[in-house]
């Protein structure tokens, strides 16, 4: 799948209640192919910004996906183009992974035979290197496995853009590259793929772009070498930290203290 | 012969339909087992013997003209309204549960039966009926007006306070201790004649149902459960949570206004004809689901059919019970709770142990 447009946002705005979480934010254009990560300290709205853009929540301002407006489309449409993994899965007793990937792809009234859609289901969860959990009950998975299925669900309509809430959160050392190699792949396939992350060296590891989010606004962006530095980390995190380079030229962030 | 070897997908897939199959069968004996309580509901009672019903039913061995009217005309529609008020509940219940993802939920969850119960209450204790509605009707068409304008009242204020399920849930307890107290209040002003026949109403009963009721029900249930099962995807979907619904393309609030609208004409028809029956609501679809899952494909009918099961099984029982003692006949909303209740607690039991 190969994304028709670039992803782009302009004088986005979200409140809830009296608070302004986004404060009119442009966001640059997320080109097909790009790795982009989403970072900025808790509450600078990176999970606002994602579920704006998927259009799950009311927001002004503008969301455009090549030269469609999102926001003017209907709900199925838009499923097709713009896949959304929310931080916290919930599990339907009784539910199992494949029964959710298929629920997935039909509950937006796509008319795909059943056979047809758990073939294309299972053959997603082949790929997330899930298929083994195919039958098992969704609330007995651990929660590394989980988020591989909400992962699994986010594909299955094979969307054009990819939206990741924090997908690393439950995952240990090894499911983390796992899964970031997996969006790497995505993205390389020629979607559009955004991940907020809290660990910035993974970040800088796995990303071509990072975005920095710093209350309801855009800090900063660019190629990881340029966007991480010690002073983004003291004026965005209010921490001392160096990035330095390891012996193989990878970025490493480190933070030394609270300022 | 053996067979050639298959891929893991092909195993899994295949593992996977047969799963499918088996919800399919039980949903089926599910089906089977509430046709025979409702069959049985119907050759049970207290005038005639087994042998005296069948010969009646069919008009040979001699049944007698008065015979064959109990069957066709007194037996048959308080057989049939008992399935079918059963099947209504538990639909609505099952939509309910996962419309509001709470367990707890059912049908008078949010204020219906209170709201019901009150234009009962208006129409036996006060007199207040609607304008051109013929007398045998006048109480079902209070019942069924008041929960509708309750459940009214419910979406415009979730759709003027866009607000989730908890809000909803809120404002539905709201309501429901509202008019909870209204219908003290109507007891209260009641002539003690009519406070018995508020009393019974309020107990539930389908003793009294004619061919036109039970027609009227299984209309309003014809026109529901085609949306219904077209939501069924949809409404699994939405056991997923709200916003990975949406993400699927889910309109989460269409799906829930469509819901609402559903479960509002199911209960309010089913408590305007047959009274309060609790517990069905709330019982059959948690019994359907330890059987058939979550997949509402599966889950929609199957608790329709354990609804149906559970309300003719439980008018069975009143009918063996009065031929037994000859206390009368039971009202049937206290005799849902006491047959449902053991099987819903041993469903419950095993799963936990489990």
């Amino acid at each position: 799948m190969r994304a028709s447009g670039d992803l782009a946002a302009r004088g986005l705005r979200v409140r809830y209640g009296a608070r302004e979480i986004l404060k009119g934010l442009d966001l640059p254009p997320l080109r097909p192919g790009e790795f982009v990560a989403l970072v900025g300290p808790n509450g600078a709205g990176k999970s606002t910004l994602l579920r704006a853009l998927a259009q799950l929540i009311p927001y002004q301002g503008e969301v455009r996906l090549g030269a469609a407006d999102l926001r003017k489309m209907k709900p199925a449409e838009r499923a097709r183009l713009i896949g959304f993994m929310p931080q916290s899965l919930s599990a339907a007793e009784g539910l199992s992974v494949l029964d959710s990937v298929v629920a997935a792809m039909r509950a937006g009234g796509e008319t795909i035979p059943v056979a047809e859609a758990a073939r294309s289901a299972f053959a997603v969860l082949e790929r997330l290197k899930i298929g083994h959990l195919a039958l098992s009950a969704l609330d007995q998975l651990s929660g590394g496995q989980r988020q591989m299925a909400g992962l699994a669900q986010a594909l299955a309509r094979d969307p054009e853009a990819l939206l990741l809430d924090e997908p690393t959160s439950a995952l240990d050392l090894a499911k983390q590259i796992q899964l970031l190699e997996e969006a790497r792949r995505l993205a390389g396939e020629g979607r559009i793929l955004v991940a907020a992350l809290h660990d910035l060296t993974m970040a800088a590891q796995w990303a071509d772009r990072i975005l920095i989010l710093r209350e309801g606004e855009l800090w900063g962006h660019g190629a990881p070498a340029e966007a991480l530095t010690p002073a983004m980390l003291a004026e965005v995190y209010g921490v001392s930290g160096r990035v330095e380079r390891c012996a193989r030229g990878r970025l490493l962030v480190l933070a030394d203290g609270r300022l | 012969m053996t067979a050639a070897p298959t891929s893991a997908a092909d195993q899994a897939l295949a593992a996977w339909s047969r799963r499918n199959r088996r919800r399919a069968l039980w949903t089926a004996a599910l089906g089977l087992l509430a046709l025979a309580a409702l069959t049985l509901d119907f050759f049970l009672g207290t005038a005639m013997s087994l042998g005296e019903s069948w010969n009646a039913l069919w008009g040979i061995g001699g049944a007698s003209s008065r015979q064959s009217f109990i069957m066709h005309d007194l037996r048959a529609p308080p057989a049939l309204m008992a399935g079918l008020v059963g099947a209504a509940l538990a639909l609505a219940g099952a939509e309910m549960q996962t419309l509001l993802d709470n367990p707890l939920a059912e049908p008078f969850t949010l204020g219906v039966s209170g709201a019901a119960a009150l234009g009962a209450g208006l129409a036996l204790a006060l007199g207040l009926r609607l304008p051109f509605i013929p007398q045998e009707w006048a109480v079902s068409a209070n019942a069924f007006v008041m929960a509708c304008a309750a459940l009214a009242a419910l979406q415009a204020l979730t759709r003027w306070r866009a607000g989730g399920p908890q809000t909803l849930i809120l404002f539905g307890v709201g309501l429901a201790f509202a008019f909870s107290a209204m219908v003290s209040l109507t007891q209260y002003l009641a002539s003690p004649e009519d406070l018995q026949q508020l009393v019974f109403w309020t107990l539930g009963s389908v003793q009294g149902a004619t061919w036109a009721q039970a027609g009227l029900m299984a209309l309003v249930l014809a026109l529901c459960v085609p949306f219904s099962l077209r939501a069924a995807w949809r409404l699994t979907a939405l056991r997923l949570g709200a916003e990975r619904a949406e993400g699927f393309g889910v309109d989460v609030g269409r799906l829930r206004r469509g819901a609402l609208a559903r479960v509002s004409l199911l209960a309010a028809a089913a408590v305007s004809m047959a009274g309060i029956v609790g517990f069905v609501g709330l019982a059959a679809p948690h019994v359907a689901r330890r059987i058939v899952g979550e997949d509402h494909r599966f889950l929609l009918p199957a608790s329709m059919f354990c609804g149906a099961a559970l309300m003719s099984f439980a008018s069975a029982a009143i009918k063996l019970m009065a031929s037994w003692n000859g206390v009368g006949l039971l009202p049937i909303g206290l005799m849902t709770t006491l047959i449902g209740l053991p099987v819903f607690f041993a469903l419950i039991l095993r799963r936990r142990a489990a």
